[in-house]
């Protein structure tokens, strides 16, 4: 038994973008404590819906995190049309998929990226981030913004994509498809990677299902839990949606999971694509919220399930707005996983939750 | 500025941003945008960063983080605010845990507006930081000489 001493990791650390802090407890090379610490960027966003009404506080939603913007204000604006009984048009649903399912490819592929960066494969960082590109070029040019879109509104969406631009995506995205599938067949059969992430940081079934694991974290530990397969909104039309699930549990399996789901949005976009219905793109939103009316909402975002809820006082202001973001759950087993593993494999792990520490903290 | 006498390189840190200015840091150091045509290298040290890029404002945890990298980093160095919750708070200025713009903590020498700010804007900014540098370093050299 060694001397223990504690290790600080981050908040400035070059593995990650974001500023989280753990003491890392490690005798010899091996980590057995983590303890991690939050709060870089709490600014406070639910305590805004007392000064913001409920169609302004769309674009603070959207901004809780950059990455899952879109998610976001979907799930907000789902949650608040829930609570008013509003009808959204079947256009409008078809839209929000599409935008919400191309947001999922970039941040899947932001991450590979990112994951890749974490094991010195620099190059294919590059790569990643440069088939992101051409997903947000769609974004600009079918919205404006690049990362915010500011698209959703409560009742419907802001701006309607025409049949040619509805071809110019499925175009683009069978283009990107075949650098992808080069991409992913490295990432996933080269041998320096598999040294990196095969057998690191494994959780099993029982364990992801004990510490209420969501997303791709679970997944990869067997847990075919998927929101999207709820069929609620435009994902009910699919003709077959089926969770990407892995039985591994390791860090190989969660740079798998994601892969694969980058060409399962792939499909949904393009099946949906094909037969999104005609009508209007949005419907007014008069009145307020009843007093004592409560509302709650689930959604898948790229990192997982998360959870909205929402009351409203019979004023423009809602009286409460909640939400819980996959990474809060995940953060019990990414400290699990920490546990046991070499000093070297922590940035590996910490990255393969895909933590979005602006959701966790608001 | 003429010609830059150096390769500057850069620190990125997320003071309390939404992701969306980070993810367009990253960005622009990439194929797509080639911040790197400048000379600029994205460094994980403090002691070998120039430019120090501050996304999101500062809040009461991570002011001590922002005034520790910037007071790492060896003279002469330049700050640049990127996106407009760096510049002032944006949105979220009225937040109850927001103190505001990074200039709150630590001197900023060029500001980058925008939500989130542009890949072209960080560019703008980075050359113009770099104008700044010079000027400092001169600054610097010639303080020498009359001592």
């Amino acid at each position: 038994m060694g001397k223990s001493t504690i290790i600080p990791f981050g908040p400035q650390h070059p593995v990650l973008p974001e500023p989280l802090h753990l003491d890392l407890v490690v005798e010899d090379e091996t980590v057995i404590d983590c303890i991690p610490q939050i709060g870089f960027v709490h600014r406070g966003l639910e305590k805004l819906v007392e000064t913001r009404d409920y169609n302004q506080f769309i674009y603070v939603a959207e901004r809780i995190c950059g990455i899952c913007a879109m998610g976001h204000s979907l799930g907000y604006a789902e949650t608040v049309e829930s609570l008013m009984g509003v009808e959204v048009p079947r256009r409008a649903e078809y839209l929000r998929v599409i935008w919400h399912e191309l947001s999922r490819i970039h941040s899947h592929l932001l991450w590979l990226g990112l994951a890749a960066d974490a094991f010195g494969f620099e190059s294919m960082f590059m790569h990643c981030w440069r088939l992101r590109e051409r997903v947000l070029d769609i974004f600009e040019k079918t919205t404006g913004g690049r990362v915010i879109l500011s698209v959703v509104r409560v009742g419907g969406v802001n701006r309607d994509i025409d049949d040619a631009m509805l071809r110019e995506i499925v175009n683009v995205l069978d283009g990107i498809k075949d650098d992808y599938t080069k991409i992913m067949n490295t990432l996933l059969t080269d041998t320096s990677v598999k040294n990196r992430t095969v057998g690191v940081g494994f959780i099993s079934k029982e364990a992801a299902l004990d510490l209420s694991m969501v997303g791709p974290f679970s997944r990869a530990s067997d847990v075919p839990y998927d929101v999207r397969s709820f069929g609620r909104g435009a994902y009910g039309e699919l003709s077959d949606f089926q969770p990407v699930t892995d039985a591994q549990g390791d860090c190989f399996a969660r740079v798998k999971v994601r892969c694969l789901e980058v060409l399962q949005s792939i499909e949904i976009i393009k099946e949906l694509a094909a037969k999104v219905p005609a009508g209007d793109i949005s419907v007014a939103v008069k009145g307020a919220p009843a007093e004592g009316a409560q509302a709650s909402n689930v959604l898948e975002q790229p990192r997982g399930e998360c959870y909205y809820y929402a009351r409203g006082n019979g004023t423009k202001y809602l009286e409460r707005m909640r939400m819980r973001t996959p990474t809060s759950q995940n953060l019990a087993g990414m400290a699990t996983a920490l546990k046991g593993c070499d000093l070297a494999d922590v940035n590996m792990i910490v990255l393969t939750i895909d933590p979005c520490i602006s959701c966790t903290e608001r | 500025m003429a010609y830059a006498s150096k390769s500057p390189w850069v620190i990125h840190y997320d003071g309390s941003s939404c992701n969306g200015c980070d993810i367009e840091v990253l960005a622009t150091l990439c194929p797509g945008f080639d911040g790197e045509r400048f000379g600029v290298i994205n460094t994980g040290n403090p002691k070998h960063a120039d430019i120090f890029l501050v996304t999101g404002s500062v809040n009461a945890q991570n002011i001590d983080v922002v005034r520790e990298i910037y007071d790492q980093m060896v003279e002469p160095k330049v700050v640049v605010a990127c996106g407009i919750c760096a510049c002032s708070g944006g949105i979220f200025h009225d937040c109850y845990n927001v103190i505001g713009g990074v200039d709150k903590a630590i001197p900023v020498d060029v500001y980058a507006p925008g939500c989130a700010v542009r890949p072209e804007a960080i560019i703008d900014a980075i050359v113009q930081g770099i104008g700044v540098l010079e000027e400092k370093a001169a600054a610097m050299k010639s303080a020498k000489k009359g001592a």
